[in-house]
């Protein structure tokens, strides 16, 4: 069984809590499925579908589990150091903390931020380019479960052995074999391997899907911009993951084969590795908040009742952010002590950001200066962004200077920077869009009340969280302490931070409340339009739910508002025959090779060699099947088209 | 509630928050604002000169969000243009505005990368007293190699005196950093780390690891001493007296992982210690030629 004994199920009482839990909570799913006899449904319907709106919704329900998960680890770091001062050491002993805020950032940035995304892209970019389906189905689930698989281990390891301990980037020496000598970076190692692997094949997918499937008349300037700023975003996801896959690969092999591509010794240089990671992390955070920066050029028009502002621009601004983020990277390190001309340079196109982003900025406030603002729940959640993106940005460029940033580096300043903006953009984006679309793919619109409550206690929680921070930082404290002295003064900033955790979390839970009165007062919410905000880009132009096949006549469009310019001409789609119409066959090959990715990666962590073998042989096996499969596609009858579309009352 | 309500209920909320803080880091010893040393008061001043820079354009973003947000809200008296989606000139303030003020701060970073740079040697009519700072797991080493003395986890110097720190690891990767005096420095094995700094004030600050190098790391803070010069002498010569005796032998028990040390004097260092500990890591070992 390799390295994997008794000892790892070792832990202490509150990860047996933990885990108890998570056994708990999978058996009482297990049970209810079977006891709703759901078994069946389940694999149909969901599990082998390649319709990239059930996988998009997959997407977001994994990254909402993820959410919850990392926020708890967030909430239990800052319980910690609101209590470990001087002669008390808090609950939890040092290890446990430290893979707490290893797994809270890996959990986001891997699981929140990049499930997010691409739940976002999956539901709305084939749609709004009037596509039918991606470029290449399979491998769109194939992409999904591969994401899910590297997203269990986190879980896995709370329960079998332990997680990385060495902060979400996985700095070597320290997560190199000599000072971690045990599974905790493995499991680290292999999780972003796997959720790697399907993040690029997803921007590939979506890429050819952008680049080969727009309606006719969709030339790139016609695009919506959410499409822009997706394509945009995923050339990055095409050049940056593969450098995160050779980083990881060659740390693997520095552990697993002695080899010494990071270690101090025999002329590796940990240094190079710091840099690798960098080169694929800086642009991430772009991949992360580009699609979201889409997603507001689409709220604001809407609620506005106004044309975006200055299209051109705005298209301009996201190519010039995605080419600056190549050349940043090396902000992310100034204390390393290149020389200064060097750190200058990198700070310098560092700044250099902040003209397109901030271009942007003006954009969206002049698509609402001359609107009609409603302010609905996502015109909310916007208004955040920009107050808290702003404020984030700022402190962002002060760190750029490379002079400031050997003072902040690393201190909570940092912290609070980044959360300002990955939260303002990211999260607040995502916010935006979910209860913006989730009328057209689900049926029904959101509860505003307590969407309403959600963002006040978000904006409200992240102040009290987050500007103690800002504070703490300048005071001299680092991040990732799970202890410190009485002198410092700290205690009472930590303290105020963990209320405005608290705060943040009944954010979260108003959401949870709000899904389920949504859905108790469905009969009342229904959209039966297809078009409940009154919106401007084709998707909207279906009904809601969408039909599987998204449209029953491929749309094509003359300008970029297109189906808005039709509602205000008043022109009905015209009657026509329906055609057959053209899909893709559900497989259940992108779960069973995402299944068994995840058992070849939890083999490769605790070295079980017969189980690497056959988890591999298996996922090859399963691969040549599915190369060779001759039902990948098939075709709805027209008459069959025509009676759903009568069914849906168009 | 009336929407001109919640705009100014938000308005004051910023403020007051704003205030708050502002009223906390008055009121309270914040190490980067009351800053001992000349680097650290460089940087904090740089802070200003940046942060003022930017609020050119970031105030007048929570301005117009707040105004537009206000004006042009549903059934308020803003005009409405639903077709109105260009106009150069506008757009040119917005690319141009923001362009200047960065070359304005560019040029401000490439000076004061090179000014502030920590590897360059400050001026100053006193000579430098030179430090070697070990990062092992997880105490610091201190080397004063002119002296011939060694400390564990407290650094005392004189004040006004340049100090040439040289900073290296035997451990996983941190970064040295004293907040009230300036700057800090990766310290990382097999590689030589430079920093300068200077204290202009008498005091004991706190220093410590900001980067994370292990179980240990949260007890890896030490004391720095900023004395008078007589003081400090005195301090030497009780060093110098300590029994303590720092060789290769004594090292290796010194490198044994622990944290939240006591503050350990050696009144004797081998020659050449700080070297070898960059050196051992460039010679392959057997058990990495394997």
């Amino acid at each position: 069984m390799g390295k994997l004994s008794w000892r790892a199920l070792e832990h202490d009482w509150i990860e047996y809590i933990a885990d108890g839990s998570m056994v708990f909570g999978a058996l009482a799913l297990i049970i209810l499925i079977t006891v709703k006899q759901r078994w069946k449904w389940l694999w149909t319907e969901w599990l082998t579908t390649v319709d990239h709106k059930k996988i998009g919704i997959m997407y977001i329900l994994v990254s909402a589990l993820m959410l919850f998960k990392g926020l708890v680890d967030a909430g239990m770091m800052r319980a910690q150091q609101a209590t470990s001062v001087g002669e008390s050491f808090g609950y939890l002993h040092a290890p446990h903390f430290q893979q707490l805020f290893t797994a809270h950032g890996a959990t986001m940035i891997f699981f929140v931020g990049m499930g997010l995304i691409f739940g976002v892209i999956n539901l709305l970019l084939p749609m709004q380019i009037g596509a039918r389906d991606v470029a290449f189905p399979f491998l769109n689930s194939l992409s999904f479960w591969l994401f899910t698989s590297g997203g269990l281990y986190i879980f896995i390891s709370l329960v079998i052995g332990v997680f990385a301990n060495t902060g979400w980037v996985a700095y070597p020496p320290l997560s190199g074999i000599k000072y971690n000598p045990w599974v905790g970076v493995d499991y680290w190692l292999w999780s972003v391997q796997i959720s790697g692997a399907g993040s690029l094949l997803s921007g590939i997918n979506f890429l050819v899907t952008i680049v080969k499937m727009r309606c006719p008349g969709m030339t790139w300037m016609k695009m919506p911009v959410f499409v822009w700023a997706s394509f945009v975003a995923l050339v990055l996801v095409i050049f940056a993951f593969p450098i995160l896959t050779a980083t990881v690969g060659m740390l693997s092999t520095d552990r697993l084969l002695g080899t010494h591509f990071f270690t101090a010794e025999a002329g590796g240089s940990p240094m190079m590795y710091i840099n690798l990671i960098w080169a694929w992390g800086h642009p991430e955070v772009y991949i992360l908040v580009l699609p979201m920066f889409g997603v507001f050029s689409e709220v604001v028009p809407t609620f506005c009742k106004k044309r975006l502002f200055g299209y051109t621009s705005m298209i301009w601004a996201l190519v010039a952010i995605a080419f600056l983020s190549f050349i940043v990277w090396l902000h992310h390190f100034f204390t390393m002590g290149a020389g200064a001309s060097v750190n200058a340079f990198f700070g310098i196109m560092t700044m250099v950001i902040a003209v397109p982003t901030g271009v942007k900025v003006f954009n969206w406030l002049f698509t609402a200066y001359r609107g009609k603002i409603e302010c609905k729940t996502p015109m909310l959640w916007f208004f955040g962004f920009i107050i808290l993106f702003t404020m984030g940005g700022m402190t962002g460029v002060l760190m750029s200077v490379p002079a400031i940033d050997f003072q902040m580096h690393n201190s909570l300043f940092l912290i609070a920077h980044f959360h300002n903006v990955i939260i303002g953009g990211v999260v607040f984006g995502f916010f935006a869009a979910y209860s913006f679309w989730f009328p057209k793919f689900i049926g029904f619109k959101l509860n505003e009340k307590w969407g309403v409550a959600a963002f006040w206690c978000w904006v409200v929680g992240f102040l009290v969280a987050f500007m103690p921070l800002y504070v703490l930082g300048l005071m001299g404290a680092t991040r990732r302490l799970n202890h410190y002295e009485t002198s410092t003064g700290w205690q009472p900033l930590f303290i105020t931070a963990f209320i405005g955790f608290l705060i943040i979390f009944a954010g979260f839970l108003c959401q949870v409340i709000q899904l389920l009165v949504s859905i108790r007062d469905r009969k009342d919410n229904m959209d039966t339009t297809g078009d409940p905000w009154d919106a401007r880009t084709l998707e909207w132009s279906t009904t809601s739910p969408p039909p599987f096949y998204n449209y029953a006549f491929t749309p094509e469009i003359h300008t970029r508002d297109q189906f808005w310019e039709d509602k205000q001409a008043g022109l009905k789609p015209e009657d026509r025959e329906y055609e057959d119409i053209h899909m893709p066959s559900s497989t259940g090959a992108g779960f069973a090779i995402g299944t068994w990715s995840c058992v070849f990666g939890f083999a490769m962590v605790w070295q079980i060699w017969w189980l690497v073998t056959v988890s591999f042989v298996a996922m090859i096996v399963h691969l040549i099947m599915r190369v060779y499969a001759k039902n990948v596609d098939y075709y709805v009858p027209a008459a069959q088209v025509k009676e759903i579309e009568m069914k849906r009352g168009v | 509630m009336k929407a001109s309500y919640k705009a100014i209920l938000l308005t004051v909320l910023f403020v007051a928050m704003f205030c708050v803080l502002g009223l906390f880091i008055a009121t309270h010893d914040v190490a980067m604002i009351d800053s001992a040393g000349l680097i650290g008061e460089h940087q904090r001043n740089l802070l200003y000169i940046c942060a003022g820079l930017m609020l050119i354009v970031v105030l007048p973003v929570f301005i117009l969000t707040l105004v537009i947000g206000y004006r042009y809200r549903e059934g308020g008296k803003g005009k409405h243009t639903p077709e109105w989606e260009h106009n150069n000139w506008l757009e040119l303030i917005w690319w141009g505005v923001p362009f200047l003020i960065i070359i304005v701060l560019a040029i401000i970073t490439f000076r004061t990368s090179h000014e502030l740079n920590p590897f360059k040697p400050l001026d100053s009519p006193k000579k430098a007293i030179k430090i070697q700072a070990v990062a092992l797991q997880w105490k610091w080493l201190f080397i004063y190699p002119e002296l011939g003395i060694a400390t564990v986890n407290l650094c005392e110097f004189p004040v006004d005196t340049p100090l040439d720190f040289e900073v290296t690891a035997d451990a996983p990767m941190n970064s040295f950093w004293i907040p009230q005096l300036g700057g800090q420095i990766y310290a990382m094995p097999a590689m030589r780390a430079k920093l300068h700094l200077l204290a202009k004030e008498t005091g004991t600050f706190r220093g410590c690891s900001s980067n994370i190098s292990g179980t240990g790391f949260a007890g890896m803070y030490f004391d720095a001493k900023s004395v008078s010069d007589a003081d400090f002498a005195k301090w030497v010569s009780k060093v110098r007296d300590s029994s303590g005796q720092l060789g290769r032998a004594q090292y290796e028990r010194l490198v044994e992982p622990s944290s939240y040390d006591p503050v350990q004097y050696f009144g004797r260092v081998s020659n050449g210690l700080f070297d070898w500990i960059i050196m051992k890591y460039t010679i392959p070992t057997e058990e990495s030629a394997k």
